[in-house]
């Protein structure tokens, strides 16, 4: 398709800026300033110059390694659930809670309630580090996309704003501070894994560069 | 301010999702699938409706009990302002601020910022543009952290739960509280950022 750029205020617009193809442009997705998309050096970021939102970051071999990292956060949040998170004593009553009994704290007409924290802190941040793995891995190996492999990266990136877990880490702390005058409190195995994972998916978060592989989809 | 070339301008239009940039006819993004949306004339109805919904179910959560506490025969229902106040009655000053923080003021602050935001697009007096990006950011980066004393008031009753001397349960402003948060988020998110940036690019033709 002959790109068509049609200026409709010339006062505005450095035409000579413009390039040749519609792929080569980038519209910064929160305040649609228009840039040739050029590809900065790794470590490097191009951001847009108005909002100063990120829109480019590549990162050398990012790929590979939010692969490794998602991997072991998966193994980390595998181990996170079914371990003891606190347990509380008083006098002789020993109580441990895991994560998931965490979640399932409220009952009756409340536990909605648990099913959407049990989404939010667990469900959608695991969800979404496999559809990572999904969309990634054949990327990585040089290999054509997988099968619906957009549609993945798609639903990953409309949950980002929904997964919760660190939110969920500092409730927890804030919960344990206010009840260790109470009772005794210990923190079980599943805090440290838990909180492993939630510094795993951060770090996971800032090596991703969306427009690679968007980008990468595009050329596979 | 300089003035900056946008795909509008340019006769294009923008994928929000994936940043490729298409024709201005193109309705759906080819690489990434999503909806391209032109700025849209009533682009602030849903902003404003699920703005009035996070706000309906804001006080109710603010009404009726985020925990219900029994201490041997003594039962105490406290909402989430009495709550916090009765822990800094206690001493732990700091974490009766944490929680007025996250449950009142960024929820209430939060509120504001995107009733600003949407007037100013739409027209009304704002803050000036300078503001209206600090707030828009500050949205987008702290809304989330509201959900914190859901959370605080889940673990807190799960471990208390059994024990013979005190139970505490959560109540039902938690769940009032939940859909309040969503709302707004949902609101935040039908917030169409691009038309900030266009109306400090208008006021710069005008001058």
């Amino acid at each position: 398709m002959p790109p068509k750029i049609v200026p409709t205020d010339r006062k505005i617009l450095m035409t000579s800026d413009l390039p040749a193809a519609l792929e080569d442009l980038i519209a910064c997705p929160t305040c649609d300033a228009l840039y040739k998309a050029e590809i900065p050096k790794a470590g490097a970021r191009m951001a847009c110059k108005r909002c100063h939102r990120v829109l480019i970051s590549p990162g050398r071999r990012a790929g590979a390694k939010i692969i490794l990292l998602a991997l072991a956060a998966f193994g980390l949040v595998m181990g996170a659930v079914f371990q003891p998170f606190l347990s509380i004593k008083r006098f002789w009553i020993t109580r441990d809670a895991t994560l998931v009994e965490t979640a399932l704290a409220f009952e009756g007409p409340l536990l909605i309630l648990s099913i959407a924290m049990l989404a939010l802190v667990i469900l959608l941040p695991v969800t979404r580090l496999l559809l990572t793995v999904y969309v990634l891995s054949p990327l990585v190996l040089n290999k054509p996309a997988l099968p619906f492999a957009r549609v993945a990266f798609r639903i990953a990136e409309t949950l980002r704003p929904w997964s919760m877990a660190e939110i969920f880490v500092l409730g927890a702390a804030i919960a344990l501070i206010k009840i260790v005058d109470l009772a005794h409190v210990s923190l079980g195995p599943a805090v440290w894994l838990f909180g492993g994972f939630v510094i795993l998916l951060a770090l996971q978060n800032t090596l991703m560069c969306r427009w690679s592989v968007w980008k990468a989809l595009d050329d596979a | 301010m300089h003035k900056v070339l946008t795909a509008e301008t340019a006769g294009l239009i923008g994928c929000q999702r994936c940043a490729r940039v298409w024709g201005a006819e193109t309705n759906r993004c080819a690489r990434c699938g999503a909806r391209l949306k032109a700025r849209r004339r009533h682009g602030v109805f849903w902003v404003w409706f699920w703005w009035v919904a996070g706000l309906a179910a804001y006080i109710p959560a603010n009404l009726l009990p985020m925990l219900e506490t029994r201490v041997l025969l003594t039962k105490s229902d406290d909402t989430i302002v009495a709550g916090a106040l009765k822990l800094a009655s206690h001493g732990s000053v700091l974490i009766a601020a944490v929680i007025l923080l996250a449950s009142v003021a960024i929820p209430i602050a939060k509120f504001a910022a995107i009733a600003l935001l949407a007037r100013s697009v739409s027209g009304g007096r704002g803050l000036g543009s300078n503001w209206n990006h600090r707030i828009y950011e500050a949205v987008e980066y702290i809304g989330r952290w509201s959900m914190i004393d859901v959370f605080v008031v889940a673990v807190l009753s799960s471990l208390v739960q059994f024990s013979v001397i005190a139970t505490v349960k959560p109540g039902s402003a938690a769940l009032a509280f939940t859909v309040s948060v969503i709302c707004t988020m949902l609101s935040a998110q039908s917030f169409d950022s691009r038309r900030i940036w266009d109306a400090d690019q208008s006021a710069e033709l005008k001058k």
